[in-house]
């Protein structure tokens, strides 16, 4: 087993197979913390935390504070309208007067790519990638992946499909990352103009027709159609993406019966999900977020530079 | 009468198609062919084992005055124009004000002439506050000084605006150079578009995007008989169409800088913005394709795009920090060291002609040539003269350069203006 030997939580590109199962591994030792009745550990007892959120965020936040909070860590949340961003200050000196406060740890969601690289490289905190543009979000592409491992034992050699907007998404990227890392055979699967087949150069599939790769699928995973971000002439309406992408009742039925359902959430009922497949017995989309959680511990624990797992 | 004397060097003026060894007379300021006055008082320069050039001329450099001389000043810009190995040097329009308009103009001459150590031509803008919208005014921009007509930084989306200017611009035989970016293409692209933009989910900024404008200035050069120049070619499909343009007959031609031949959009990986320029750096295909271009001729200009910005402008998230680089103390050394020991597909007498004679012809300025009577502008040249580039000791104002740290082969060692030394090694 590998040691943890980073500052920071950047982007799963970075990391090895090796590190990627040093924290599933760690976050299994978290998850049965959180089915205790006392579910706190002294792990970051006086260490601080502060979530940075430069960008909107409920379920992400969420979860790092509670992960934060079960660790004994002490949180402050920041959000980009009540902080000094709004008076022009820059992104550097805002982090550099929480450096000043003493914070240990910055989780940062921003919407530039690169921008927890930015800091990482300018502050003697450890900062934690909390979706950085639409290059990556490590600790959903390591919850995900927790998620397919605990329910299918291995993650090695599952054909994992990613339906949706692949250009503008993070949450693919860093699942692409881990899932070949790991040995997965992943499958883009979107139209052409947000599934570019460059996208084949960090070996993976691209595929334009959903109905011809469902069979295959051991796993489906649903982007968000982010369409208050995306700008019209990418596809022609929510109405045809249903048609050719969505996740249907009719085509939740040609699934393999013990295919796994997921989404990063939050969910467009009725868009890329159906609203009864969401809810289904396939659907794993609520552990995922229970998965989170542990993940989110586990990767702060290491972080901050904890040894020994909990017993 | 003071003469100078550049001995036992080897002069390369191609405007002349003249390479030998031999000396070099200056006299009050001007090439002669013989020293004048009391020879006791004769200055000697011993230029042996050096090139003797003509003073190097880079048509595209944005010095920040007025508006922003926290960035640059055209004094500053101008020590590391010297400091280069250039004598001249063409100002982009987009200070703040803009230059588009004669009273700027003339400002920004007077302020040269009182502050700056080398030439310093002024170009105007396209249009009123480069806004792509309405001509400026032309006639009187040339009564007060311009050499050229440019929106660089922008680029005139309105095909009838630039149609009317290329041809208003005839009537003064200014040569319109174009920042090629169609807006609706490139967004809000700020690296190449590809596998690395996919990777690092940037905004990609496609090479069509360059492409189309340059397809378009070509059909316009065409239609107008008038020249248009395309500004820092970025893309191997640019280069393709400029050639068969020129092949035709066609007033086209383009400028090559050196961070686009040196460097590859996997750069960016490490999201430091000395790596964001407009256009953006590209792929191994397209720096081999602007050198074929450089080499075959479709391609007959360096220069440097030097853009001065101040360092907590540049320290800010990638997508956030202003375009471009410092450019003019690196870019000799960039062309010599790849172009003619790396690669060995030009002859320092090519980049020598693409530095001067080139640039004075398609601008129509009195430089470039070390003609009898002509102004001594000249350029020493140690192509083999090894240096580490060190942005600390840069003259710029600004250090915003990925080339710290570089080992580069070959560099100007001495930079003389009207017969004076404004800088030596």
């Amino acid at each position: 087993m590998s040691n943890w030997t980073h500052k920071d939580l950047l982007a799963l590109e970075d990391l090895t197979a090796e590190e990627i199962r040093l924290v599933l591994n760690t976050a299994t030792a978290f998850k049965g913390v959180g089915e205790r009745s006392l579910k706190k550990v002294p792990a970051l007892r006086g260490r601080t935390l502060v979530n940075f959120f430069v960008e909107p965020s409920t379920r992400t936040r969420t979860s790092f504070e509670l992960a934060a909070m079960r660790l004994s860590a002490d949180v402050v949340n920041i959000s980009a309208s009540a902080s000094s961003l709004q008076k022009g200050e820059s992104l550097k000196d805002t982090a550099l007067n929480l450096q000043a406060l003493r914070a240990d740890i910055i989780v940062l969601r921003h919407s530039s790519a690169g921008a927890s690289k930015f800091l990482a490289e300018r502050l003697d905190a450890s900062v934690i990638n909390a979706g950085d543009g639409a290059h990556e979000h490590p600790t959903q592409g390591l919850l995900d992946v927790f998620t397919m491992q605990e329910k299918r034992g291995s993650v090695e050699g599952l054909n994992v499909l990613i339906v949706g907007d692949i250009l503008f998404s993070r949450v693919a990227r860093s699942n692409i990352h881990a899932l070949r890392k790991l040995g997965a055979n992943v499958t883009l699967v979107g139209p052409t103009t947000l599934v570019p087949r460059d996208f084949e150069k960090l070996g993976v599939k691209v595929a334009h027709r959903l109905d011809d790769v469902l069979e295959s699928a051991d796993v489906i995973n649903l982007l968000r159609i982010q369409h208050e971000r995306q700008r019209k002439e990418y596809f022609p309406g929510l109405g045809e993406y249903i048609s050719l992408f969505g996740l249907t009742k009719a085509r939740a039925a040609r699934l393999k019966p013990d295919c796994l359902i997921m989404h990063p959430g939050p969910i467009n009922r009725g868009v890329e999900i159906d609203s009864d497949v969401a809810d289904g017995s396939r659907s794993v989309i609520l552990e995922q977020v229970t998965n989170g959680l542990a993940v989110r511990m586990a990767v702060l624990y290491l972080c901050a530079g904890g040894a020994g797992l909990p017993s | 009468m003071k003469t100078l004397r550049i001995t036992n060097g080897r002069i390369i003026d191609p405007a002349n198609g003249r390479d030998e060894v031999a000396d070099l007379f200056v006299v009050d300021g001007k090439i002669a062919d013989k020293p004048a006055g009391d020879p006791a008082e004769v200055e000697t320069i011993d230029a042996t084992g050096l090139v003797v050039a003509p003073g190097l001329i880079d048509i595209h450099v944005h010095f920040r005055e007025p508006g922003q001389t926290h960035k640059e000043t055209i004094a500053s810009g101008a020590r590391a124009a010297a400091a280069g190995g250039f004598t001249s040097v063409v100002c982009m329009p987009n200070t703040s004000p803009a230059i588009d308009n004669a009273g700027t103009i003339t400002l920004i001459r007077e302020k040269a002439e009182a502050s700056a150590c080398v030439n310093v031509f002024v170009s105007g803008a396209i249009t009123k506050g480069l806004k792509g919208e309405e001509l400026a005014p032309y006639g009187s921009m040339v009564n007060a000084g311009i050499v050229a007509l440019t929106d660089d930084g922008h680029c005139v989306q309105n095909h009838e605006v630039m149609r009317r200017a290329v041809e208003y611009a005839r009537m003064f035989n200014l040569t319109v150079l174009d920042h090629c970016q169609d807006y609706s293409l490139v967004g809000g692209g700020i690296m190449n578009e590809g596998e690395w933009s996919l990777r690092l989910g940037l905004p990609g900024w496609p090479r069509i995007g360059e492409e189309l404008i340059v397809a378009r200035n070509i059909l316009l050069a065409e239609l107008c008989d008038s020249p248009i120049h395309c500004q820092h070619i970025s893309s191997g499909g640019s280069v393709r169409l400029i050639r068969e343009a020129r092949a035709r007959g066609v007033k086209i031609s383009g400028e090559v800088c050196p961070h686009h031949i040196a460097l590859t959009d996997d750069t960016l990986q490490a999201f430091d913005s000395n790596y964001k320029m407009n256009p953006p750096l590209r792929t191994q295909r397209d720096i081999e394709a602007i050198i074929e271009g450089l080499a075959d001729g479709t391609l007959d200009i360096l220069c440097s795009d030097h853009a001065p910005h101040a360092f907590y402008e540049k320290e800010v998230e990638l997508d956030q920090a202003p375009f471009g680089i410092t450019g003019l103390e690196t870019e000799l050394g960039l062309f010599i060291d790849i172009l003619v020991h790396r690669k060995k597909a030009l002859s320092l007498n090519r980049i020598i002609e693409m530095y001067t004679v080139n640039p004075a012809k398609l601008l129509s300025l009195d430089r470039g040539t070390l003609s009898m009577g002509a102004p001594a502008d000249i350029t020493l040249i140690d192509p083999d003269r090894e240096w580490t580039f060190d942005k600390e000791q840069s003259a710029s104002l600004s250090k915003n350069t990925p080339f710290h740290g570089w080992n580069l082969k070959g560099r100007a060692v001495r930079t003389i203006v009207a017969g004076e030394t404004v800088w030596s090694v």
